[in-house]
């Protein structure tokens, strides 16, 4: 009985506490409402900035953010959390490098959305300009797809099922250029412009989201987008790239601006110095970026935008492609000059190599691989999200950037439980992960087997975006269109998982998987 | 290279595909698999599945080493002898290994030769979820339980509970759980009453003698013997006045808090030195673990948190209702007793069976811990609650989850 007796006078003083907690609630309570009339009220008044600023309360996202830099105060800037910089041996200094590149190729499956067979100007032998066409899609037969460089067309090689692997030009050593009329953007009909552009070769640049296709000539994209910064493993770096090209540049951006109905919006470094060609730049919005990877990518930049829905298509550009367009218009000629950087672990000399598009990469890499490095793989583009290539392929249409690094095809010795094997890692099981700065040379070993799904939460950790990444990928693996369009597949492409893919436990091809149900929506549309 | 050359010699065929699964599974092991990537990405975390899952297996270390002593101690201290803690170190040490080692043999001999046959008959490689699930089993059971009801306990669990969904990752349920419900649900009476908790000493009450066995009488005492260390002893013996197996939660139902003190001071049930499942016991130990799975980022703190915060409003509200002695417990205590950490740390954090959005995670931790403990306080069965909520909870998991993705899917599309 005693234990009831006591459990009395137990509860009289808990209720007192309960009380008071209920009086706390009510006060909290009206606090809220308090506070939501303000909102509402600043949401009428017409304010364009976003509710949360208006708000006694600091919502949770603002106190865990990092502090946006004081010279960054006014401007629209997004201070991303998730994310994760891998620091690669062979970061790209800032100098040119020499290479004799003899060959080119421009390669049809870099264009995603044409037939793989497209119809042929050239034929093997034919002497070629730069800008000079070279062969167009049958349903869309304005739309030029022209020579890099000029000089011989000396192969055509087909791949699979007859489709048109690459069609390779042995370059001229003095560059010849197909004359351009001179064409006044400013006072041109839109749809003039767009057949200028289509006929000169310069269309096939603009890239659509979703799915990452060549612009559809039929839609006026909702917004255009471009990241003047990669985050991506020793990326190139821009702001080297573009000093001396600044006039093509502006010219670039003022071509886009009548291309489309709303901005054209650039994404630039918030934590860093950002050049007066970007930060200055008229006809567009600049909104400052800080964070880890994938913070440069385009697909995170417009997620916290404007993101892409149902009400349209926008537009991407790199940075070059953005040069070529504008050189179009300044220079009057088809300027596929690209600045490629040549990185990786397993490069003796990294750098920048001035060349075309599609240069071949074995020639950009001539004597410049690491002793040593005997098993190599050549990526066109980052560790991430590039393209294996062998020294006698070609460098991808959109691609400034290649990567070695040693195929880890050797077994090792206990390698799943080793503390001492320095590997990059975003986890604390891996011990080397706590000197994230040390830069790594990392093979190409998958370091595990694949497995089911077990792991929660881990993609979510390096992909600032509001998308639940395992349960999308889980939707589109079982191909169930209503929830792989709800939880945002349209909003992504290949590169934006591609993090999450090197970070999954389950060793799972994210974005291969990403890719057959991008397919696959394209085709049920 | 020399080990891997010897490895590469004796692998058999791949017809035999049973014998070829297993050698791949000891392989894997030993030697990180030469696989490259594809294009995708090219360079992979160094992070896999084997390392994951064998971190729990090291934060469970202390349980298992504790856990071992705290077996022999509660059977000598049954029987009114060393009643402290460290005298007959070598006693209680060796009792227990005598106990736990068949445990965890038979447990993942079973198991894991369900696993190798499955993976055998579908072309997989094994996989690692049985690494953990194989070291939780003899955890969460009592010490005396019989081999075969073990054995059977893990062959339900194994193949009914994961391979008939389709292996590791696929299953609904938790499966050292559902071994456990199995042996709760089937041998009723092998897993209640005051006795089961402490080993070694029903035998004592129908014989007056403790049935040591041949290992302990003719291996374990001469050895003893030779560095002139007590040895085990068959004499007839009785219970120490007072003795009680029963666990802290039986008292506590029975006759509040007031009768769990007269037998255990808050200090051992803190330490652990009292009768209960092999690891669950010692708190101190498992929180190490618990801290052990937040640092390497394996564990959730979400679900830990939400459950201990469930569990504590719950009773709390239990103390302002105050209907029963076991409601009487003041919230706070409710934690010393059972296997509440054990559960929270290893079992309701397992990435499979739980919640998988940061939202479903509280929402699922914070229900866990606030059925569980209804069912610890009010179920008149069998006082103690975990076990059947995370199973429970386990049931609703994708349901707090779907819930989290149409909000997110309904934002996406009001926006668009």
């Amino acid at each position: 009985m005693s234990c009831f007796g006591q459990s009395g006078t137990g509860s009289t003083s808990f209720v007192g506490i309960l009380l008071i907690v209920a009086a706390l609630v009510a006060v909290f309570v009206l606090l809220l409402i308090a506070d939501s009339i303000m909102r509402v009220e600043a949401k009428s008044q017409g304010f364009e900035e976003k509710e949360e600023e208006f708000s006694l309360i600091p919502s949770l996202k603002s106190i865990f953010q990092k502090r946006k830099p004081d010279h960054l105060v006014g401007k629209p800037t997004h201070m991303l959390t998730e994310g994760h910089d891998i620091v690669l041996e062979g970061e790209p200094h800032q100098h040119l490098l020499h290479a004799e590149v003899a060959t080119f190729a421009v390669q049809p499956s870099n264009f995603r959305g044409i037939f793989p067979i497209p119809k042929l100007h050239v034929a093997v032998g034919d002497d070629v300009m730069a800008g000079d066409p070279l062969f167009y899609d049958k349903s869309t037969e304005h739309i030029k797809y022209v020579a890099p460089v000029s000089g011989e067309v000396v192969e055509i090689n087909r791949g699979a099922k007859r489709s048109i692997a690459e069609i390779v030009i042995l370059a001229d050593k003095e560059q010849r250029y197909a004359e351009i009329p001179s064409f006044d953007y400013e006072k041109a009909e839109r749809s003039e412009l767009v057949r200028f552009i289509q006929a000169h070769g310069a269309w096939p640049l603009l890239r659509q989201r979703p799915y990452d296709v060549v612009a559809d000539e039929a839609e006026t994209p909702r917004d255009i987008f471009i990241s003047t910064f990669d985050s991506a493993p020793a990326a190139p770096d821009s702001a080297y790239i573009i000093q001396g090209r600044e006039r093509d540049f502006q010219a670039g951006i003022n071509v886009l601006a009548r291309l489309t109905d709303g901005k054209v919006y650039l994404g630039a470094k918030a934590d860093e110095a950002v050049p007066a060609v970007f930060a200055d730049a008229q006809n567009a919005e600049v909104h400052y970026f800080g964070g880890s990877h994938p913070v440069g990518n385009v697909g995170t930049q417009i997620h916290h935008i404007k993101p892409i829905g149902r009400d349209g298509v926008v537009w991407t550009l790199g940075v070059q492609d953005v040069l070529t367009l504008g050189a179009l218009f300044t220079q009057r000629r088809y300027d596929a000059s690209r600045t490629v950087a040549i990185t990786g672990p397993c490069v003796d000399d990294a750098g920048y190599v001035k060349t075309f598009i599609g240069a071949r990469v074995g020639d950009l890499l001539k004597s410049n691989i690491k002793e040593g490095c005997d098993n190599v793989r050549l990526i066109s583009g980052d560790v991430l999200s590039g393209q294996q290539k062998s020294a006698e392929e070609y460098l991808d249409f959109h691609d400034d950037q290649v990567t070695v690094l040693e195929e880890g095809d050797s077994y090792e010795m206990f390698g799943w439980l080793s503390p001492f094997s320095v590997k990059p890692s975003v986890s604390p099981m891996v011990p080397s992960s706590i000197f994230s700065d040390v830069a790594l040379a990392p093979s190409t070993n998958t370091n595990g087997e694949r497995r089911a799904f077990v792991v929660t939460g881990q993609y979510e950790k390096v992909m600032p975006m509001d998308i639940l990444l395992q349960h999308l990928i889980k939707a589109t693996m079982a191909n169930d269109i209503e929830r792989m369009e709800g939880l945002g597949i349209l909003e992504i492409i290949e590169e934006d998982v591609a993090l999450p893919e090197f970070v999954c436990t389950s060793k799972m091809p994210l974005q291969e998987i990403l890719r057959d149900g991008l397919d696959y929506m394209r085709e049920q549309d | 290279m020399a080990l891997i050359d010897f490895f590469k010699k004796i692998e058999p065929s791949k017809d035999k595909r049973l014998l070829h699964t297993a050698y791949d599974a000891v392989f894997t092991f030993a030697f990180a698999p030469d696989e490259v990537t594809k294009n995708g990405v090219h360079i992979r975390d160094a992070v896999d599945l084997k390392r994951t899952m064998f971190q729990v297996v090291i934060a469970l270390q202390l349980c298992y080493l504790f856990g071992t002593y705290n077996i022999g101690h509660q059977h000598f201290k049954a029987l009114g002898m060393y009643p402290d803690l460290f005298q007959a170190f070598h006693l209680k040490l060796f009792y227990g290994l005598t106990k736990l080692l068949p445990l965890f043999i038979v447990t993942n001999v079973v198991g894991l030769g369900i696993e190798i046959f499955y993976a055998a008959k579908k072309g997989h490689s094994v996989e690692e979820g049985f690494l953990v699930t194989g070291a939780l089993i003899p955890l969460i059971m009592p010490p005396d339980l019989p081999l075969w009801m073990l054995a059977l306990s893990v062959a339900f669990a194994v193949i009914l509970g994961k391979e008939a969904f389709g292996g590791t990752g696929m299953n609904i349920w938790n499966i050292a759980l559902l071994s456990r419900v199995f042996v709760f649900f089937a041998y009723p009476l092998e897993i209640s009453g005051d006795e089961v908790w402490v080993s070694g000493i029903e035998s004592t009450k129908a014989l007056s003698a403790v049935d040591y066995n041949w290992f302990h009488l003719n291996v374990l005492n001469p050895i003893f013997g030779w560095f002139g260390g007590s040895q085990f002893d068959t004499a007839s013996r009785v219970l120490a006045d007072g003795f009680t197996g029963a666990t802290p939660l039986s008292l506590a139902y029975n006759g509040g808090w007031s009768a769990v003190t007269e037998h255990y001071s808050t200090g051992q049930m803190f330490w652990g030195t009292i009768p209960g499942s092999i690891g669950e016991t010692s708190k101190p130990f498992i929180l190490f673990g618990a801290i052990y799975l937040l640092v390497m980022k394996i564990g959730s703190w979400r679900i830990m948190l939400s459950m201990f915060i469930g569990a504590a409003i719950c009773a709390l509200l239990m103390n302002a209702w105050g209907a029963t002695p076991f409601m009487t417990v003041p919230w706070y205590y409710q934690f010393y007793m059972g296997s509440f950490f054990f559960a929270m740390a290893f079992m309701a954090t397992d990435p499979v069976t739980a919640a998988s959005t940061s939202r479903g995670k509280l929402l699922y931790g914070f229900f866990i811990g606030f059925v569980g403990m209804i069912i610890r306080v009010i179920n008149p069965a069998y006082p103690e609650g975990w076990m059947l909520s995370i199973l429970l909870f386990n049931t609703f998991a994708p349901l707090f989850d779907h819930s989290v993705l149409q909000r997110n899917m309904a934002k996406r599309l009001k926006s668009a």
